[in-house]
């Protein structure tokens, strides 16, 4: 399922010719990422990059994890739209299973190198971090 | 060396160009646009063939050996000492220190001098416009010592309130620790009133000159500060030396930094005796080969001549600001009368990051964020900028196609 979702962003940038299209579609996506609510952008929820901010919330429900995010900067914003369609409504197992080999397919592994300029890389972590609690927390524990 | 003797006394900046091969290069199928001059400048074919001469001719350790090896890079070392001396008019060559840049050399004062001198109650004034290295230092000293730091206002302008610095001067004051030019803003500050004003009080003074070194005619005894600090990586030199000047009184009364070889008279488990300047602040190994390149630099800029590299950042300056300012939204940060050539800027609802995303798709290499100068940002009620810093090689195409770029990326951003 998570494959599939990343294929099917991996054909939509195969169709763009230049750059300008690529970063145009993350713009948009960008813009219409549901601005997060000022309630939600506390601290804890702040990844911390060196330039911009991008906060994450997580919630569980019915053994999945929905995730909702925002950035300061519109191109983390389109970027972290594109990892929540990925991995959000998504079982703990699948989330940590998952190889986001997206990123590299459609060009992006240079922002998520940025790790100090724009927290991507920690907002994966994060996710993953969000992923293994949950599973911690709702699985039964096991009798010896 | 010898393509520097056929350097015309008329600024050609193609033939500037030429000795920097970096400049060639391409990004996305666009050569490079390099605009990120304020953070590392980039090295000419001489500093390159130096660092290479010296690995492969006569790397050696140097001042202990009695091999000819040791002798030449000893020679080549100690002759970048005395470049240095010449470069910012030192009076004498073991007032030059050699550090792994100016973040050194002002830790070097703060815990050497700094330790010996600073007392409880006692104030120490920087600037609201310093960046992080001339911070943390005096904090760590503060906060150790229970001293007070106090800081220089900063005007709308992007200017330092003398005014207001001269009322924060006292008896209590020993020490004022201010940047010569704003890596973010590009201000010149005037650090001649700065100094002259704390030394009527007794207070001693400390100058980061990581940003003006490159740009400006530095004349340490002109300016009479006690301390003075520049990288050698800002000044088309290597990465991984600088040069801490102090007054060579001042040098001999403070403790040492580091203990170590080279900077020892005499050890016994007893006591233990210091070298005489510059060496008893030059503990271990130094960065030799660095050190060696560093000279290549200074000469690279000597002979191209500093007025003439000015006059073509000035212009540069002034073809550029006008062009920016026009653009939808720009607005620019840091409009003192006095500037080097960099522009700050910030664009209405859009984040420097985006704009430094866009512009690097098109060739172009700036800077964007807080510039290690979180305070000053806080000051302007902005999270960071976008910078552009000009140096000798850059042109007005380059500015041209910024322009253009930055167009492009409002375009593609609004």
């Amino acid at each position: 399922m998570i494959e599939e979702t990343e294929a099917e962003i991996i054909e939509s940038f195969s169709l763009f010719d230049n750059w300008e299209e690529k970063y145009e579609y993350i713009i948009d996506l960008g813009k219409k990422l549901p601005v997060l609510d000022d309630k939600y952008k506390l601290p804890e929820n702040i990844i911390k990059g060196c330039q911009s901010t991008v906060w994450l919330v997580a919630e569980y429900s019915d053994g999945k994890i929905f995730f909702r995010a925002d950035s300061d900067a519109v191109i983390v914003k389109g970027l972290v739209s594109m990892l929540i369609e990925v991995l959000s409504g998504h079982t703990p197992d699948e989330i940590l299973n998952a190889k986001l080999d997206f990123i590299r397919e459609i060009g992006m592994m240079n922002h998520l190198a940025q790790t100090r300029s724009n927290g991507l890389l920690a907002m994966v972590k994060q996710m993953k971090n969000y992923a293994l609690v949950y599973k911690s927390i709702h699985t039964p524990e096991k009798t010896i | 060396m010898e393509t520097l003797t056929t350097i015309s006394p008329v600024f050609d900046v193609e033939s500037i160009r030429e000795m920097f091969p970096i400049l060639s290069r391409e990004l996305n199928d666009k050569t490079l646009v390099y605009l990120d001059n304020a953070a590392t400048s980039q090295k000419p074919q001489v500093v390159i063939d130096a660092l290479s001469n010296y690995y492969s001719h006569y790397n050696a350790n140097i001042h202990r050996g009695i091999h000819t090896l040791a002798e030449e890079a000893t020679a080549a070392y100690e002759s970048t000492r005395v470049t240095v001396k010449s470069f910012i008019n030192a009076a004498f060559p073991e007032e030059i220190i050699f550090t792994r840049g100016a973040t050194e050399g002002i830790n070097l004062v703060a815990y050497t001098w700094g330790r010996k001198n600073i007392r409880a109650g006692d104030e120490i004034i920087i600037s609201g416009m310093e960046h992080h290295s001339n911070i943390v230092p005096w904090q760590i000293l503060c906060e150790e010592r229970k001293s007070i730091l106090k800081i220089i206002p900063v005007t709308d302008s992007g200017e330092l309130d003398m005014e207001a610095y001269k009322n924060l001067l006292s008896s209590k004051t020993k020490l004022v620790s201010v940047v010569h030019v704003s890596n973010s803003l590009g201000t010149i500050n005037p650090v001649k009133e700065i100094i002259d004003a704390a030394h009527r009080v007794g207070a001693i003074v400390m100058i980061d000159g990581a940003q003006s070194t490159v740009h400006l005619d530095i004349d340490v005894q002109e300016l009479n500060c006690d301390f003075f600090a520049f990288s050698g990586h800002k000044v088309y030199g290597p990465t991984g030396v600088g040069v801490l000047y102090g007054k060579k009184d001042l040098l001999q009364s403070m403790p040492p930094f580091m203990g170590g070889g080279e900077m020892i008279k005499e050890v016994t488990f007893e006591k233990t005796t210091y070298a005489d300047l510059p060496y008893k602040y030059e503990a271990g190994t130094p960065n030799i080969a660095d050190t060696v390149a560093l000279k290549s630099a200074l000469d690279f800029i000597n002979e191209t001549g500093k007025d003439t590299i000015r006059k073509h950042e000035n212009n540069l300056l002034q073809y550029a600001t006008p062009q920016l300012e026009a653009l939808p939204g720009l607005r620019i940060i840091g409009t003192a009368k006095e500037k080097v050539s960099v522009v700050s800027f910030v664009i209405a609802n859009i984040h420097p990051q985006d704009i430094g995303v866009l512009l690097d798709n098109q060739g172009i290499a700036v800077r964007t964020g807080h510039h290690c100068t979180q305070p000053l940002m806080a000051r302007f009620g902005i999270p960071g900028t976008v910078r552009a810093s000009f140096a000798m090689y850059n042109t007005k195409e380059e500015i041209d196609r910024l322009v253009n770029g930055l167009q492009k990326a409002i375009k593609m951003l609004s």
